[in-house]
């Protein structure tokens, strides 16, 4: 009788339902916001479609849910959501304690320090006795505590649940300093202060107080959707090594690159190897894009936010994103 | 004894399926066992969800070191201490807001109660608006709007409102000043236990006296002399000691002195002007319950409207008002609990981060109803006590 409640893998569950329930930010311009149209947009979101992209074909088929970072790994622990796509930092404790595992890195971030230029800090060395907001229940709270202590320095933190409320109180200036991955205080430097305020009055300080890599998270367990979801990030990363992009992905499948025609299906093996439609990367790559196409269009220089590739520039450009070969 | 025979005597012998004894007993027996097996069933499938999922399960983690910082504490704690420590300090945090709520909604419920069956109209009217206007918005949204308010219009530490150089009002809390601590602060402690025992003693005193002689006596007054008069005069022969410790800007904020930060007034704030608006109700109806004779017979006597408010409709009052003010005193708490949305670090805000950090969502949350249940039913078991203590003896 035990164990009913789970059907059967969560693969099947998610092939039977038609469409995959995804757990992202709520509301974090450039990785998860729904736009004017209620579409929701951002590289964690294109994460999702292309998840979706390989499973059905259709990167519409997602149903997003926004997550606070306190309800995330409950909703995905209890089977509310499929995957989590909402900047969760791949930890020792998350990959096993928690239950969870782990797609492949989508970002690499680190935890930085939003100050108001006003206040003339230069240095996070600088931060002593100062109230940092912060959101509860995430890395970031652990690594603040580390770094203060570690500095022999003290501070006071203002914890709220919604990450909308501690971005307010941030801006009404009840803290000095908001902690937070560094992509998100881009984000919320270029989305949220308030009038009169403006993107420019706050700076990032320099210092990045710890690695932060982003991934895809699933229920431990089901190694074929994890294959899933791990291969559809790196389908992406390898068309952009590759030069495929959305808007020349069907002149490529005249291309005689063996690697391209494997990616594409063209030469079939990988998509019945993952078991899913051989076009399956032609499909993310058509209607989602190739990694640098998702990362210029919401967080890089076509957005606001303006986030340099950095860490996330392709290896053979000096960065970390790195596809294992698809063969 | 005739009557066991009796009952035993004249049952009439029927088929144990149609004995509305053994029935019952049969229904009973299968609801239990019904019950039971649904309960094991929910355990064993959650525990076969949790090995498969690889979930660590037990209470083993409450030992382990916590990480991360609580920013209003009652007690020492730092990230080193252990995840028990910080549920303990959300606890002592909720008992806090708790505490001072019932407190303080009870003595604001009662005046604006009493206000609402004033002969003075305006006032009547004023008492009658804060009702309606507290009692039907969510609370939450009480709290959103005390806690935008703080921190949005007041102003940053380096431009606090300074009110006479002493408290300093700023988006990061009330500051004031307070003594350096000093060996004569325990000595007064006690100077105050032993003026709140004297003042009790006095009041039993007096009214015993005025039921022997008919002859009153200031209670109150010498009462409030001797609590705060006592700790005065230990303070003085102790040398009087008046080093204070002063807030003032260095850095970021304030140092020194001591704070009241925003989170806790705005959810105090919020907690007492919504729970208030229910006792006022409560109280309200609590008097007028009682018959109107016994007031006309109080201002027949010549007692003043104070007075037979006091001595007479209350106290008469009272046994209509506590069995429902306790349910007010059993949401105030648990609806302190509200404060994770407006940043005050509780027990909820503790447990969650303890969650977060261990994924042992079950146990964390059987500890956090273990602790509501504990508190409600201390509250509970008080409140009935201090019902049966007023009822009506009859005699």
């Amino acid at each position: 009788m035990a164990g009913t409640a789970w059907a059967g893998k969560d693969l099947d569950t998610v092939k039977a339902r038609g469409q995959l329930v995804c757990g992202v930010m709520e509301g974090t311009a450039g990785f998860a916001l729904a736009n004017s149209q209620g579409k929701w947009e951002g590289l964690d979101v294109d994460v999702c479609r292309a998840v979706a992209a390989a499973l059905f074909g259709d990167s519409e088929k997602v149903k997003y849910v926004p997550l606070s970072s306190q309800q995330r790994f409950t909703a995905l622990q209890s089977g509310e959501v499929d995957m989590l796509s909402n900047n969760t930092t791949w930890t020792l404790t998350r990959d096993t304690a928690l239950g969870l595992d782990f797609g492949a890195v989508t970002y690499y971030d680190g935890q930085g320090f939003l100050v108001n230029k006003k206040l003339g800090v230069k240095s996070a060395k600088e931060l002593n006795g100062a109230t940092v907001c912060v959101a509860p229940g995430t890395t970031t709270e652990l690594n603040l505590a580390d770094y203060f202590r570690a500095n022999k320095m003290t501070f006071k933190p203002v914890v709220i649940e919604k990450v909308n409320e501690v971005r307010a109180a941030f801006f009404a200036g009840r803290c000095d300093v908001y902690t937070n991955d560094t992509s998100s205080l881009y984000a919320t430097r270029a989305a949220n202060p308030p009038p009169p305020l403006t993107p420019d009055d706050f700076v990032v300080l320099p210092e990045i107080i710890s690695k932060e890599p982003l991934a895809p998270a699933f229920r431990h367990g089901d190694n074929q959707f994890g294959d899933i979801i791990r291969w559809s990030q790196y389908a992406m990363v390898e068309a952009e090594e590759d030069g495929i992009t959305s808007k020349n992905v069907d002149e490529m499948l005249k291309s005689n690159n063996p690697t391209i025609k494997r990616l594409l299906g063209v030469t079939p093996g990988m998509g019945k190897a993952l078991g899913v439609d051989e076009k399956w990367a032609y499909n993310i790559i058509k209607q989602v894009g190739n990694y640098g196409e998702s990362f210029e269009r919401n967080i890089g220089s076509g957005s606001p936010l303006k986030i340099k590739r950095g860490l996330n520039a392709l290896w053979k450009d000096g960065g970390l994103q790195y596809a294992m070969p698809i063969r | 004894m005739a009557v066991e025979t009796l009952g035993s005597s004249t049952r009439p012998k029927v088929a144990p399926w149609n004995d509305p004894v053994v029935r019952g007993w049969i229904f009973q027996i299968v609801v239990v066992g019904l019950v039971g097996l649904l309960a094991w069933f929910l355990v064993s499938n959650t525990l076969d969800n949790l090995a498969r999922q690889k979930i660590a399960s037990g209470y083993d983690y409450l030992h382990h070191e916590a990480g991360f910082q609580i920013g209003d504490t009652m007690i020492p704690y730092s990230p080193a201490d252990t995840y028990a420590r910080a549920i303990l300090v959300g606890m002592l945090n909720t008992l806090k807001v708790s505490v001072l709520g019932i407190v303080l909604c009870t003595i604001l419920g009662t005046l604006i109660g009493i206000g609402r069956l004033s002969p003075n109209w305006l006032l009547a009217k004023i008492c009658e608006w804060y009702v309606e206007c507290f009692r039907n918005v969510p609370l939450l949204l009480w709290l959103f709007l005390f806690y935008k308010i703080i921190s949005e219009s007041f102003p940053g530490p380096r431009q606090a409102i300074s009110v006479l150089g002493t408290l300093f009002l700023s988006n990061r809390g009330l500051y004031f000043p307070v003594p350096v601590p000093n060996p004569i602060h325990a000595w007064m402690g006690l100077a105050l236990l032993v003026g709140v025992a004297a003042a009790v003693a006095v009041k039993r005193w007096a009214r015993k006296r005025q039921d022997a002689t008919g002859l009153p006596f200031p209670a109150i007054r010498t009462g409030i002399a001797l609590v705060i008069g006592l700790p005065l005069v230990v303070w003085l022969l102790g040398g009087a000691p008046h080093e204070m410790s002063w807030p003032v800007v260095k850095g970021f904020n304030f140092q020194g002195g001591s704070v009241i930060q925003p989170e806790f007034t705005a959810l105090l704030f919020g907690l007492v002007v919504y729970t208030s608006a229910f006792v006022a109700e409560i109280v309200r109806s609590g008097i007028l319950a009682i018959n109107r004779g016994q007031g006309e017979a109080a201002a027949a006597l010549g007692l003043s409207r104070g007075q037979s408010m006091r001595l007479v409709l209350l106290p008469q009052a009272l046994r209509v008002i506590i069995p429902p003010m306790t349910s007010q005193y059993l949401s105030i708490t648990k609806n302190s609990s509200l404060a994770i949305a407006i940043g005050y670090p509780d027990l909820v805000a503790a447990v969650n981060v303890t969650i977060n950090q261990t994924g042992q969502a079950i146990e964390n949350v059987l500890i956090i109803m273990a602790a509501y249940l504990t508190v409600s039913l201390g509250i509970s078991a008080f409140m009935n006590w201090y019902n049966k203590r007023i009822a009506l003896r009859e005699r």
